[in-house]
């Protein structure tokens, strides 16, 4: 039987790794929430921006931390640019071509990563952000505790700009109803690419945020995908709140599992949540709500 | 000489001697005349997907040894007959391997060189089998590749069983010289043939020299998060940590560890994927100390050093991955050579009665039974002050092992 201290280093450890999976399905639930596709090229996005955080610390000793607001408005201006003059240029108003054509970018991305930047794992050592923070009887790695509280602070801020700005009532606009929304005159397309370039920003963050602690190679980006779908379905695709919470819940869910069963059988209890979610309230906890 | 032969109608001596000329050229192998047929040799990697990087730099020594071979005139018994790459990539997938070695079969390689993952070594062997195509492995340690009673399978280094032999020996060497202070010890392993072999081959020797196995720990490819491993490790309390991984999983457990504070003894690897120059680059203070049981060239030897000069020049590591597959290519070479043919009943005939020294591994010349070469030997690294010394067997060490490692402030 595990003591109370190693559980409750577990659910920290959980909330804090929870913290950047909120930030990766937020991102992704945006996009399903207004352009209703699965982003297939969220893992090798989240890629680049790794890979753009490593060249920025390795090349001109940019702090990561430092880089964040750089590194997240540069990737909406991808996203938005990618969206405007490639995925949206070729869907031709179809939601399947969408699906097709990030599944497209995402293998074009991934191979040109390797074909760049090599196979290779490349990491920071980011001096101010090791050693360790104690939580009661638990202890957690700094990075992972600025990861938290920046992802937090992060999801707020979007929040209040999706409830409060002309932008994000339009973003709601376009998610409610499109046709209606293009009738009262909101530029449907480009709230389209704001939101795809919000979601990629969001990536952009939280490549800030993880480099300190993990490392990127071509295929890194693809161990947090399955994850962010997951988080999307059990949150309700599409919703803002359903992530937060979502994301949180498979942290501790994932290690609470390595913990109880073993760090490999630990990670049933994410396809369990993804099974019974499909079974028991197939619009996820938030689905309903918008 | 007369001036008339030297700008007029040719004489009948210069005729003469020009025939002379062409026949002997027409008779030195490889050289004017008819190229002999190129022998196509398949390089199997998994230059795709989580393991891309070592199989990116398996393929680099593999095509080096490749180009040594041809800008040395070609295979001579063959007269001369160049060595032809046929590129086939695993993408880290057994049942890609496959399709791969097949696809090789119908492009009529005379051998295989690879793979780099034992599970796909295994099956790719078995596919070779069938069509009795030699293999030479470069990387792949479990011992099942080179027990099953496949005639064409060949590996010049050794597999996991004798590593683990040999660590267990040096890490008995250097906790005996430090007053026994590791008396217990924690596995964490990668989940395929490669970790789990070996693990369970830790699991089993470590008591045998007093060191008690506080419990094994299995992750998957790839592992996102480390936290609870090392959660699972401070309750424990080990003396060591022994690690057996590919290189993501092994720089992220390493740098979790360190990141967290947890204080141990020693951290051991067997065949540890990311215990190369970079990681004690880019991360010295996580990589300080840290062991490795490896494959490791014969420091000493020039062909070595002027091999890891010409690797390093071209701006790429010279990790294991490199050598190992240089040097398995130049074995098929050597067979080749004392085959004179690219039959591959002749090949495996010739790859098994070797006894090939040109090599740069400390090993001596090649004796393979049942397709393992005998002499291969491996040897325990630490990484100290950003850079890898040699600390076992003693008389290749370049520095005595720091043991215990310093605790953390």
């Amino acid at each position: 039987m595990l003591s109370f201290d190693i559980v409750f280093a577990g659910i920290v450890n959980g909330l804090a790794a929870g913290a950047i999976y909120v930030l990766v399905a937020v991102g992704l639930t945006l996009i399903y929430g207004v352009l209703h596709i699965i982003n297939f090229a969220h893992g090798s996005l989240l890629m680049l921006a790794m890979y753009a955080v490593f060249f920025l610390f390795a090349r001109a000793g940019i702090d990561p931390y430092l880089a964040l607001p750089g590194v997240a408005a540069a990737s909406f201006v991808f996203g938005y640019a990618l969206y405007r003059f490639l995925i949206g240029r070729f869907a031709h108003g179809k939601d399947e071509n969408i699906l097709l054509i990030t599944l497209g970018l995402s293998i074009v991305i991934d191979n040109l990563a390797l074909f760049f930047f090599t196979g290779d794992t490349q990491t920071i050592d980011v001096r101010h952000a090791g050693g360790i923070v104690e939580i009661g009887p638990a202890f957690v790695s700094r990075a992972k505790v600025i990861a938290f509280g920046a992802a937090l602070a992060l999801c707020a801020a979007l929040g209040l700009y999706i409830a409060r700005s002309d932008m994000g009532k339009a973003i709601r606009a376009v998610a409610r109803e499109r046709q209606g929304a293009r009738l009262v005159g909101i530029d449907v397309e480009h709230v389209f690419a704001v939101s795809y370039g919000i979601g990629i920003a969001c990536l952009g963050a939280a490549a800030c945020l993880l480099m300190p602690s993990f490392y990127v190679s071509p295929s890194s980006g693809h161990a947090f995908v399955l994850i962010a779908f997951t988080t999307v379905v059990l949150g309700g695709m599409g919703s803002f709140l359903g992530a937060l919470v979502g994301g949180f819940a498979i942290g501790i869910t994932e290690s609470l599992g390595g913990l109880f069963l073993g760090e490999q059988l630990g990670q049933i209890g994410i396809s369990a949540i993804f099974i019974l979610i499909l079974l028991l309230r197939p619009t996820g906890l938030f689905g309903g709500r918008r | 000489m007369s001036r008339k032969t030297s700008i007029g109608a040719p004489s009948r001596r210069q005729i003469l001697a020009a025939g002379a000329a062409l026949a002997g050229t027409l008779s030195t192998p490889g050289i004017g005349g008819a190229q002999a047929r190129p022998v196509r040799i398949g390089l199997l990697h998994p230059v795709t997907g989580f393991v891309a990087y070592s199989g990116a730099q398996s393929r680099l020594g593999a095509q080096l040894a490749i180009d040594e071979v041809n800008a040395a005139g070609g295979i001579r018994s063959m007269g001369g007959a160049r060595l032809e790459p046929v590129l086939g990539d695993t993408q880290a997938k057994v049942e890609v391997g496959v399709a791969e070695v097949e696809k090789m079969n119908e492009a009529g390689v005379a051998a295989i060189v690879g793979c780099f993952q034992s599970a796909i070594v295994l099956a790719t062997t078995q596919t070779a089998a069938k069509y009795g195509i030699p293999y030479a492995v470069d990387v792949g340690a479990s011992d099942l590749i080179t027990t099953r009673g496949l005639k064409n399978v060949f590996r010049l280094k050794p597999g996991f069983g004798k590593c683990v032999d040999e660590a267990i020996k040096a890490l008995d060497g250097i906790n005996g010289g430090a007053g026994r202070v590791a008396k217990s010890a924690v596995i964490v392993h990668e989940s395929s043939e490669f970790g789990t072999g070996t693990a369970k081959l830790l699991a089993d020797r470590l008591p045998g020299i007093n060191i008690e196995v506080k419990e094994v720990i299995k992750h998957d490819n790839p592992t996102r998060n480390f936290d609870n491993v090392a959660l699972r490790i401070r309750s424990l309390r080990p003396d060591m940590l022994m690690m057996s991984n590919y290189q993501n999983e092994y720089v992220l457990l390493a740098r979790t560890l360190h990141q967290q504070r947890v204080d141990l003894a020693g951290m051991f690897s067997v065949l540890g994927g990311g215990f190369n120059y970079k990681f004690a680059q880019d991360l010295p203070d996580v990589a300080e100390h840290m062991m490795d049981y490896n494959h490791w060239f014969a420091p000493t030897n020039p062909k070595a050093q002027a091999m890891k000069k010409r690797v390093e020049g071209m701006n790429t590591l010279f990790t294991f991955e490199v050598y190992l597959a240089y040097n398995a290519v130049k074995l098929i070479a050597d067979g080749l050579e004392r085959a004179g043919s690219a039959d591959k009943e002749r090949l495996t005939a010739a790859l098994a009665a070797s006894t090939w020294s040109d090599h740069f591994m400390p090993y001596g010349p090649t004796r393979f039974v049942d397709g393992q070469n005998l002499g291969g030997e491996a040897a325990a690294l630490q990484i100290q002050k950003g850079d890898i010394e040699v600390v076992y067997p003693t008389q290749f060490a370049s520095a005595k092992a720091v043991f215990p490692k310093p605790k953390f402030g």
